[in-house]
């Protein structure tokens, strides 16, 4: 039933305005309406009877400030008309919006119907915290650096963090081609947002799930460089919409692919200065950080729901700073993240996944006996140690030269050469199980004299060393 | 309800609205506002229009919408139920809104924060006829088994007590004494609220005396807090800022624990949700939720709540050490929190300070720092809250305005550095960064449990820490190898510090938790090395000889292998060093 209040709103919401005060950007201001909703979609009529969508940013009494996603170029001011819906933006979700692409609005770009299902506001809701289910399932993925040193599980987030030039396409296709989790034979559905990059960069992604059989599990929504950047606030909120509903109503696991958050973010940067709000660092919006929690929240597991949501965002590094406001934040909110050297890239090792700064917080729950084996945290941990004292010891070798070194630092340079060489480069299509990461970890370490292994157990030498 | 309109919703913008007001508006009012409900606070007043913070998500918000009064401050309800509970920003029990309305938390949902059905067996302290002041206690509720719950009169009352209530079984809302307070009785029922923004009185400051152990030992034994103290961990993503205030929050003796996951994951409250009731408390060998109270305001919930967390969290602390008990408060991240602060500020077009921050972000940090100390109560008792607030300085960088303004108002900083979470040393607490104010006010307690020698080889360790430093400088240019032995035995002492010391595992059963006297063992056994070591070297020996004796592997393996009540083992290995460092000795000569 009807309450009085809704019963106008209904009425009201067919009423159209005619003429906008001041078009700025993708902002516009209209007055003398009556009845608008703060966050609420509009459609925007032009001379042409063209209707682009909108929402509104800051209503007041009889005047509101809107965004329009699809640009505002065209428009005359006196000659716009402006319908409010009522409600915020939604999509339409349905079984058959796996194998679909839409644009950075929801709506289908593959020359099909709308899918005919129910609607829902592309912001979501935030999961009750109480609600939500520990995410400790191993995703293998076949990549060594990954799966041995920065385990992903199901239900996190783990951004990937590059730099331009950087292979983070191979390696998220990659990913996508191979991640599953042991044991179980249902393949992920892949969701896959592309904000603001090139329209070939999107086909390397789409043919890859073509060729490799998946893409009737992949939904695509598109908003490619040459798209409004305002549409791209949108593009990662309908994704994430279209992924809930796959795991948390149909109970599939699903992979998101966010590429890439840098992009949005200044789109956000953009539509927040337009608006003259007060900038915090490199004028990028102090709510930042919340708006970005809002996104990368959206992962996760609920107690009995069968479904999840993975979370693989691809974060581009401006000038390779990680602590450029994008990167530096992402890395607050998610779950670890893996970052990619230019260093390693020269050198020709694919994946140039850096050993150090890389993590994945969620590691600690997904691994061990049961999961992988027993030794991984040890080994994990041993292998990280090592690594950076490989990085001390080239840093002395390149004041001092190698042949002044000790022994035992040019045992440490020949296991830091076999860990990038063996253990962290692999071929694009080479998935390696679990126990070949492992044993191959083993054998890079087996380069070091067993005195030096501190975080490895008398046990776990006997069993694992030099074998 | 006792409530009417105040107003009505003049222009939404996020998450502050402006609204018209009658005259009976209060500043820092509760209000509701529009036909969903929601929770907002009034912050600012000028002539007939008001600010609201709104709580919740205004999306769909109209001009228009009318707002209700409540009359009454922001604030939350203390008694029996608190503990084990977990509450969103304002006071909201999450676990019962999902039981109302699912997994994902809607808007305009409300539920009250102790549960108004569920019994609890009251017996009286108090008799009647006898005067009442606020704070004193007039009976208990057993609420856990580790934990009995006083039940105080609010610090607002005086007067006589007309009634109270008999042993018995009571919901909170029932009355279980009545107060003639100046001639007009007042009925107390189980429970009473208390305004989130203003500070629960006591009866005064106390010195601190006692540490507050947590287990960890480059905290206890380096870094040392105080009961009643305040710490600030500031530190970039990934270095450990939550691992180390889980560690704390499982392994501190403190009595109570209140968390207050502030604008941070979902998955990091789910973590302790999961994980606490299952760890058992040491000292009670009750389950950790025992002791616990979360306050969970993730990143992805109403940055308004956010803002009130901290507030909720700290006064809720309040009350338990008005019933006299040690108080660990964590606030994870008080970044965030800032952050909150400056988008409302932004939101209320205020005038910023450094990099958007409202020029009144140090006053508001003091004012919740200052909550923390050791105080006589009201009721006579001598309780404590200890807290201890993350800060994530953006880009790690210490010098942003958070972290530099809470420095004011702290006195120990636990400075977590990237190069030692990146190498995997954890806690990641750099020792150079590092400080305690306290160690002065606790020496005298630490000295009592290590036989009078602890800030002596604090000092002296410190001592080696620094001068590994320096002498790491010489070593990045030329190598470590044309050192003199001398001098090398600092690195040799520093690494095994590092390793077999300040390392720590919080996932080893034996290691997570190093009990005090542990501590101290470990720390004269690589002291006393360092000591013989160098001592053999002054008179002629070489390094070599030592750096291969098998006890240096059992000084490794100490923390893992040897148990925290188990000194004689510990005793063994100090003997074992001794010997084989003379007999090396012996077979050098």
């Amino acid at each position: 039933m009807l309450t009085p209040n809704q019963t106008d709103n209904a009425l009201l919401d067919r009423r159209e305005y005619i003429g906008v005060d001041e078009v700025a950007g993708p902002i516009l201001a209209i007055s003398g309406i009556h009845n608008v909703g703060y966050n609420e979609l509009i459609e925007i009529v032009d001379a042409g009877e063209n209707v682009r969508l909108g929402m509104t940013l800051d209503v007041s009494e009889g005047a509101a400030v809107a965004q329009v996603f699809e640009g505002t170029s065209g428009l005359r001011p006196g000659a716009t008309r402006v319908r409010f819906r009522g409600e915020p933006l939604t999509i339409a979700v349905a079984p058959e919006i796996l194998g679909r692409a839409f644009d950075g609005l929801g709506r289908p770009i593959d020359n099909c119907p709308p899918p005919a299902g129910a609607f829902r506001d592309v912001n979501g809701l935030p999961v009750n915290p109480t609600a939500r289910d520990y995410p400790r399932k191993f995703i293998q993925t076949g990549i060594s650096a990954i799966d041995g040193m920065n385990t992903l599980v199901r239900g996190q987030k783990l951004p990937i963090f590059s730099g331009s030039g950087l292979p983070h396409r191979q390696i998220v296709a990659q990913i996508t081609r191979q991640a599953k989790i042991v044991g179980e034979d249902r393949p992920f559905a892949v969701v896959f947002a592309g904000m603001g990059i090139k329209h070939d960069e999107a086909m390397y992604y789409l043919r890859n799930f073509e060729e490799s059989g998946a893409m009737e599990r992949v939904v695509a929504f598109l908003s490619l460089a040459d798209a409004p950047s305002v549409e791209r606030l949108i593009t990662p909120r309908a994704a994430l919409t279209a992924a809930e509903y796959l795991a948390f109503d149909l109970g599939m696991h699903v992979l998101v692919v966010l590429t890439d958050m840098t992009n949005y973010c200044e789109a956000l940067r953009e539509i927040s200065t337009q608006r003259q709000e007060i900038p915090s660092r490199k004028g990028y919006p102090g709510y930042l950080y919340s708006d970005l929690a809002s996104i990368y929240e959206r992962a996760g597991m609920i107690i009995g729901r069968e479904g999840s949501i993975t979370q693989v965002p691809v974060v581009s590094m401006p000038n390779d700073d990680i602590s450029h406001p994008v990167p530096d934040l992402s890395g607050y909110i998610t779950e670890g993240q893996i970052v990619l050297e230019r260093d390693l890239d020269q050198r020709g090792i694919y994946p140039p996944i850096a050993g150090l700064p890389s993590l994945s917080r969620l590691m600690k729950d997904g691994i061990g006996p049961g999961m992988t084996r027993e030794d991984h945290a040890h080994l994990a941990s041993q292998l990280f140690a090592a690594y950076a004292q490989v990085k001390r010891i080239r840093a002395l070798a390149s004041v001092i030269g190698e042949e002044e070194l000790p022994e035992l630092d040019r045992k440490y340079l020949a296991f830091g050469e076999a860990f990038e060489g063996q253990y962290l480069s692999q071929a694009q299509d080479e998935d390696r199980s679990i126990a070949q990461t492992l044993d191959l970890g083993w054998r890079v370490l087996s380069t070091l004299p067993r005195e030096e292994l501190h975080r490895i157990t008398e046990e776990e030498i006997r069993k694992f060393y030099g074998k | 309800m006792n409530e009417w309109t105040v107003g009505t919703v003049r222009r939404v913008a996020g998450p502050v609205v402006e609204t018209t007001c009658t005259g009976d508006a209060q500043m820092l009012e509760l209000v509701y506002v529009g036909d969903h409900r929601l929770i907002g606070e009034i912050v600012r007043i000028r002539q007939h229009t008001a600010w609201v913070q709104v709580y919740e998500d205004t999306t769909g918000l109209r001009p228009g919408a009318p707002v209700y009064g409540s009359g009454e401050p922001l604030s939350v309800e203390l008694g029996p139920g608190l503990i084990g509970a977990i509450y969103d920003g304002v006071q909201r029990p999450l676990d019962t809104l999902r039981k109302k309305a699912g997994d994902f938390i809607s808007r305009g949902i409300d539920a009250p924060a102790l549960d108004r059905q569920r019994k609890w067996h009251f017996v009286p302290a108090l008799k009647a006829r006898c005067p009442v002041t606020g704070g004193m206690v007039l009976g208990h509720v057993r609420e856990t088994d580790a934990i009995l719950h006083k039940v105080m009169a609010p610090p607002t009352i005086a007067g006589d007590l007309y009634m109270i209530a008999e042993e018995g079984d009571y919901r909170v809302e029932e009355i279980i004494a009545t107060v003639h307070n100046h001639g007009h009785p007042v009925e107390l029922p189980l429970f009473h609220q208390w305004p989130v923004r203003k500070s629960r009185p006591h009866a005064g400051h106390l010195h601190l005396a006692r540490p507050l152990i947590t287990g960890q030992r480059v905290i206890d034994t380096l870094f040392p807090v105080a009961r009643g103290g305040v710490v600030v961990v500031p530190g970039g993503f990934g270095t450990g800022k939550t691992m180390i205030q889980h560690a704390l929050a499982k392994w501190c003796d403190a009595d109570i624990v209140v968390y207050i996951g502030c604008g941070e994951r979902g998955n990091e409250m789910t973590e302790v949700l999961t994980e606490f009731p299952k760890l058992i408390d040491p000292r009670t060998e009750r389950p950790l939720m025992d002791r616990t109270i979360l306050i969970a305001n993730t990143s992805n919930m109403p940055v308004a709540a956010r803002e009130a967390s901290i507030y909720t969290g700290i006064t809720i602390a309040e009350y338990f050490r008005d019933m006299g008990y040690d108080v660990a408060v964590m606030a994870d991240s008080t970044s965030r929190w800032a952050e909150a602060l400056r988008e409302l500020s932004g939101r209320m077009e205020e005038m910023p300070a450094e990099e958007g921050f409202p020029a009144y972000l140090p006053t508001r940090l003091a004012e919740f720092y200052e909550r923390a100390g050791m105080v006589k109560t009201l009721a006579g008792d001598e309780a404590s809250i200890t807290t201890i607030g993350a800060v994530s300085p953006p880009g790690g960088d210490f010098s942003e305005p958070v972290t530099r303004q809470t420095k004011r108002f702290i006195r120990t900083f636990w400075a977590l550095d990237k190069q030692l979470a990146n190498s995997r040393h954890y806690p990641a607490i750099n020792w150079l960064d590092s400080y305690s104010e306290y160690v002065d006010d606790i020496a005298e307690w630490w000295d009592a449990t290590a036989k009078g020698e602890w800030k002596a080889r604090r000092a002296a360790i410190l001592s080696i820490m620094q001068r590994e430093a320096k002498l790491e400088r010489v070593v990045k240019l030329v190598g470590a190898d044309v050192l003199p032995d001398s001098q090398r035995v600092v690195l040799e002492a520093a690494a095994m510090f590092k390793n077999a010391f300040l390392q720590q595992n919080s996932y080893d059963k034996m290691d997570a938790f190093c009990s005090a006297e542990k501590q101290s063992k470990m720390l004269e056994i690589i002291l006393t090395y360092f000591d013989l070591v160098s001592e053999a070297i002054n008179r002629g020996a070489l390094l070599a000889d030592f750096s291969k004796i098998e006890v240096v592997r059992d000084i490794m393996q100490m923390k893992f292998e040897c148990g925290n009540e188990d000194a004689a083992k510990l005793d063994a290995i100090l003997a074992k060093l001794k010997a084989s460092v003379q007999e090396r000795q012996h077979a050098h000569a």
